[in-house]
């Protein structure tokens, strides 16, 4: 017994440390001078994120543990390794912003790495009870973010919406887990393929997959289970939009293809369908619906809702190239949108921050640099070649061919034509709108943060061989 | 050498053109001039030695052309009498317009673009005129129609210059696409648009009369099944569509008057002395295939008739200098398709040798009158130049007695015109065909009314009380010797052309000079026969030519109140010159007008309505649309977005339960 615990912890290391620095940091904040928490705080969390990112490379270890609830495979680390940049960048991106809005409070950080938690949880969940706790850890963590500025109507109307919609959310996904119980016997994915395997096409059991699919497209903002993110992405403060933006999309997703390659395989052709829905439903309402937005950060959030259509359109795939795609577009999406946010933060006049759209107006005149670094986001995102973008709609749209789904392709590409209509027309705003005023300097953070961002989707082209291995190596863990 | 005639000018178009800039305007103008001279020189060189000399015709091969199927041609120069006369005719002009413009476009601040053109022009009426196809011909056909277009409209600036310049453009499409469609039919007749193997077979082609109908199809045009003689006939016709664009023959003229937009070197160059004779030298060229249909000759000869008589009509009237001697041209351009359709080939060239100095002459001396009156035209502003600027003046008087013939019949005393037109018109009266009693009456009615229109001219002009303000009055002087001495070159031109050459182009040394570049039949004996008129006949054109001078004398010296009398008793009539027969009405409302709706017909609601709505705008309409829709659905109630979720899970799971999918 206490070798097989030990054994089961010593391959959640970077979970254990999450946690234990979770709590060690809500000490120390506790028990430090008001003043310094939050600076020290944050900087700690970010070493903590950065200590569990750098156990998981030089010491994780493949493997199962506590009796097969919890795995540890290539995939899986591929994924934690893009949640924890992204919390760890957004964290870092914070410290401006919390200064200046009467924001620096030490349970943001903490709350983040709880969350982180809950997301790593979630990755590495091989189990359908496993994989609810980390969801739940991870979303109750956001609720409270997305709350978490308490004098805003804006920010504690976002919370309550997205808690009220999370909790229908969450009982779908327990209701569709218990449906999936109750027609096989078992929690655990691998049992749940084995069950499932050969046998008749029950229709409670389709049900259940339904309910839990719904869940997760909850969780990253698919259609029609999106309506929450336009609303809790403008109400929440720019750092936690960002961040819910980057790190809880990485996880679901993970999850989202786990539980369809792992579990459900046996019945692809089912969950085919409905991911072809949603992902077709999300592409193309992303697309449309962005073009009439005024606000830049519920700009973004069509733009995720489009974005994890084009994901999703990977995974539809049903194969290893798919799969490959998704984790891929993942990766590229979380570079891109980490940059544009960014972008965002650095919308500060002397009043205060600024979201509208054409607040960027003469962005190239006023600041060159940030206006580059927003058209390269905007190219990219739009899916042009040569940048990152493209080649992550590249390689979903090549799976989705190669798997003989030429309909979503075409839809697909079709969608894409429409969005790069918002993307191209903030660039017109930048760089051919008279200036409306100028923003003050960007932080150094940011700076940081938008150089590396952009250099990687710039560059992508030179240092996308290595880093598709490492996706073929993940997406082989399910083959 | 005869490659240098031809390069020069394409050497200076190209060093003006692409580096009029960088070299200043200056040296643009010395370059191109400079080229145009020694291609003059060399041209009169030319002359000598193979109209004058006895070198025969022969062909300087450039390079090979086209070679697809069984069409094989070769850029080449035909180097025979008549290449030789338009050599001199086009270099010498040229030449002396260049060194014209450099003292005319003084003040103008494109010179290079200007000296460009001219040189391109130059170039491709040279390459028209020493073709050895008709491919190359076709080339050098459109290339003196572009150039055109762009002199036509070299100040761009000015709506009517641009209208003028497009006008000209389409007009000449019309009769390039009748000379398409003909050098298409002389291919399927004879396979071949070598100007060699059309002659030899030509001959060969139509069957001998008495001989039996052969019934053998040779053309299908239209839908008509042509036999050989028909189809030949069709062929000559559609040239003659190319022809009378260029040239500016009745119904396709109406651009040329439009053409004097252009500045007045420009007029004497192409739309006096040159590109406007493309018509009437390539029926001479082609006049191998022409001798042999007498239909299309006769009716080559009542266009050219016709054309004589109504521009000398419509000359009787107009106040624009420029205009005048425009309609002077169109009527000229007439007699020479009169001497052409009477198979009098020598006579047309004759007359469009000698009408190139004079013409020429008469736009550079009224460029000169322009040049001097502050850039006015109306001549209802001008009168009493003539002590103010009196070489201008003179040089007019020249060109005017050359253009109406003056001189002392049955003697060898007189000018070019004297000499070229009275040919053509004692020609018109000896030759056979069933236009030419015709075209004999209307030309000689065109002679009174181009000397009464001539004179007009000058006694409006220089004649009488000034008329323009003290200011411009004050300010006339006369040209510079840049401008002057062309003048005098073209004068000496205009009264010794005539005498000195007539003997060749028609009298005892025409096959000596020719050398069969022109052809005839032996049974047209046109040559011999207009020696043989009766004496009035022989006397008309002098007649004629008295008649106008005195009437335009009484007119406007005598009693200047008379036009105006007679233009008040007979309004319709003048109305009806004046607006030059409402042609330019007649085809607004043809073509012009249905074409311009039909385009708009097709840009509103073609590509608009039905491009544009279903296409572009449609879709991005409908985008903005979906949008809106999609918007509206998020109306911010948490019940809203609750239902949103509901509806949709029981969506997807009523579509798994209906639709099975294994």
């Amino acid at each position: 017994m206490t070798t097989a615990l030990s054994t089961s912890l010593s391959l959640l290391g970077p979970e254990l440390i999450l946690a234990v620095g979770a709590v060690a940091l809500l000490m120390i904040g506790v028990f430090s001078a008001e003043q310094r928490a939050n600076r020290l705080v944050t900087g700690l969390s970010v070493a903590v994120l950065v200590a569990a990112l750098l156990w998981m490379w030089f010491y994780g270890r493949d493997g199962y543990a506590f009796g097969g609830a919890i795995i540890q495979d290539a995939f899986g680390r591929f994924m934690k390794s893009l949640a924890l940049i992204g919390s760890a960048v957004t964290l870092f991106m914070s410290v401006g912003f919390a200064k200046s809005e009467r924001f620096d409070k030490f349970e943001f950080p903490v709350l983040i790495v709880l969350c982180t938690l809950g997301m790593m949880l979630m990755i590495t969940a091989n189990d359908m009870l496993g994989l609810y706790l980390g969801l739940e850890l991870q979303s109750l963590a956001i609720y409270v973010l997305a709350a978490f500025n308490r004098d805003s109507l804006r920010s504690t109307e976002a919370g309550l919406k997205y808690f009220v919609l999370g909790a229908l959310s969450s009982g779908m996904l327990l209701y569709g887990i218990s449906l999936v119980y109750g027609y096989t016997g078992h929690t655990g994915f691998q049992e749940i393929a084995l069950a499932l395997n050969g046998s008749e096409r029950q229709l409670g059991l389709v049900f259940g997959l339904v309910f839990v699919l719904a869940g997760l497209a909850f969780k990253i903002s698919a259609v029609p289970f999106h309506m929450w993110t336009p609303d809790v992405y403008e109400g929440a403060p720019t750092p936690i939009t960002a961040f819910m933006a980057a790190a809880p999309k990485m996880a679901a997703m993970a999850l989202t293809v786990r539980v369809t390659m792992e579990a459900f395989a046996p019945i692809a052709p089912d969950w085919q369908q409905i991911i072809v829905f949603i992902s077709i439903a999300s592409m193309l309402l992303g697309s449309f619906a962005a073009i009439g937005q005024r606000n830049i950060k519920r700009l973004m959030a069509y733009s995720s809702i489009g974005h994890m259509g084009f994901a999703l359109v990977g995974l539809a795939a049903n194969s290893e190239t798919g799969v490959r795609g998704v984790v891929l577009y993942m990766a590229i999406y979380l570079a891109m949108t980490l940059g544009t946010f960014a972008v965002i933060l650095a919308m500060r006049r002397k009043e205060g921050n600024v979201e509208n759209i054409d607040d960027l107006a003469g962005l190239s005149t006023t600041h060159p640099l940030m206006a580059l670094v927003l058209t390269i986001m905007m190219f990219s995102l739009a899916g042009i070649p040569p940048l990152a973008g493209f080649w992550a709609k590249w390689y979903v749209f090549l799976a989705a061919i190669n798997s003989g789904l030429y309909a979503l392709s075409v839809i697909g590409v079709l969608a894409s034509v429409v969005g790069a209509f918002y993307y191209l027309r903030l660039i017109k705003i930048m760089w051919f709108d008279e200036p409306v005023g100028s923003f003050v300097p960007v932080a150094g953070e940011l700076r940081v943060v938008l150089a590396v961002s952009a250099a990687f989707t710039l560059l992508y082209v030179l240092i996308g061989g290595p880093l598709g291995n490492m996706a073929e190596a993940a997406a082989m863990s399910f083959f | 050498m005869y490659q240098a005639i031809v390069f020069l000018p394409l050497l200076g178009f190209l060093i003006a053109g692409l580096f009029g800039r960088s070299i200043g305007a200056k040296a643009s103008e010395y370059v191109t001039s400079g080229f145009l001279v020694v291609a003059a020189v060399l041209s009169w060189i030319a002359f000598f030695t193979v109209a004058l000399g006895q070198t025969k015709a022969f062909t300087v091969p450039v390079l090979r052309f086209i070679q697809v199927g069984g069409i094989d041609v070769f850029w080449a120069l035909r180097i025979d009498t008549l290449t030789a006369v338009m050599l001199i005719v086009v270099n010498t002009v040229s030449a002396l317009v260049h060194i014209y413009s450099i003292g005319y476009m003084h003040h103008d601040p494109h010179r290079p673009r200007f000296f460009a053109y001219l040189s391109l022009f130059t170039f491709a009426m040279l390459m028209l005129v020493t073709s050895d196809n008709l491919i190359q011909m076709f080339f050098g056909w459109e290339g003196v129609g572009l150039a055109s277009y762009l002199l036509i409209g070299f100040w761009y600036k000015k709506p009517s210059a641009s209208a003028a310049a497009m006008k000209a453009f389409i007009v000449n499409r019309v009769g390039d696409f009748g000379f398409a469609l003909g050098i298409f039919g002389v291919f399927v007749l004879f396979g071949s648009v070598n100007f060699d193997t059309i002659f030899a077979n030509v001959a060969t082609f139509i069957p001998a009369e008495g001989a039996a109908p052969q019934g053998q199809v040779a053309l299908t045009f239209l839908g008509y099944a042509l036999n050989n003689q028909a189809a030949l006939t069709v062929v000559c016709l559609l040239l003659f569509m190319g022809a009378m664009g260029k040239s500016a023959q009745i119904p396709l003229h109406t651009w040329l008057p439009d053409a004097m937009e252009g500045p007045t070197p420009v007029s004497a160059l192409i739309h006096a002395a040159t590109m406007v004779t493309a018509g009437v030298f390539m029926l001479a060229r082609l006049s191998p295939i022409f001798e042999h249909s007498a239909t299309a000759l006769t009716f080559v000869t009542f266009i050219g008739a016709t054309t004589a008589i109504f521009a000398a009509t419509v000359g009787l009237v107009q106040n624009d200098i420029k205009r005048v001697i425009a309609y002077s041209t169109c009527s000229q351009l007439g007699y020479m398709f009169v001497a052409l359709g009477t198979g009098f080939y020598g006579a047309a060239v004759f007359h469009l040798f000698t009408h190139a100095f004079f013409k020429a002459l008469l736009f550079l001396g009224s460029g000169s009158v322009i040049h001097a009156v502050s850039d006015e035209q109306d001549m209802r502003k001008m009168g009493g130049l003539r002590k103010l600027i009196p070489t201008t003046y003179w040089m007019m008087v020249i060109g005017t007695i050359a253009l109406t013939g003056v001189g002392i019949p049955t003697t060898i005393l007189g000018t070019a015109g004297f000499f070229s037109k009275d040919a053509i018109i004692e020609g018109s009266f000896a030759a056979h065909n069933a236009a030419s009693g015709y075209a004999f009456i209307m030309l000689v009615l065109a002679a009174v009314f181009t000397s009464f229109y001539s004179w007009r001219l000058i006694f409006m002009t220089f004649h009488g009380k000034p008329r323009a303000s003290a200011d411009v009055m004050h300010h006339v002087h006369e040209s510079p010797p840049v401008m002057l001495v062309p003048l005098y070159i073209l004068a000496v031109g205009a009264l010794f052309a005539g005498v000195l050459f007539h003997e060749y182009f028609v009298g005892h040394d025409y096959n000596e000079f020719w050398k069969g570049a022109l052809f005839t039949l032996p049974e047209n004996e046109i040559l011999e026969h207009f020696h043989h008129v009766p004496l009035l006949v022989k006397l008309s054109p002098f007649i004629a030519m008295i008649v106008g001078f005195l009437l335009a004398y009484q007119f406007y010296i005598r009693s200047p109140e008379t036009p105006k009398r007679l233009a008040a008793q007979h309004h319709g009539l003048y109305q009806f010159l004046l607006n030059k027969w409402y042609f330019d009405e007649l085809y607004n409302f043809l073509f012009v007008r249905p074409a311009m709706r039909l385009g708009r017909f097709l840009w509103r609601q073609g590509d608009g309505r039905v491009i544009d709505g279903m296409g572009p705008d449609g879709i991005a309409a409908r985008v903005v649309d979906v949008t809106r829709g999609v918007v509206r659905l998020q109306t911010g109630y948490l019940y809203h977005y609750a239902f949103v979720m509901l509806i949709g899970i029981a969506a997807l799971v009523t579509w798994m339960m209906l639709g099975n999918s294994f």
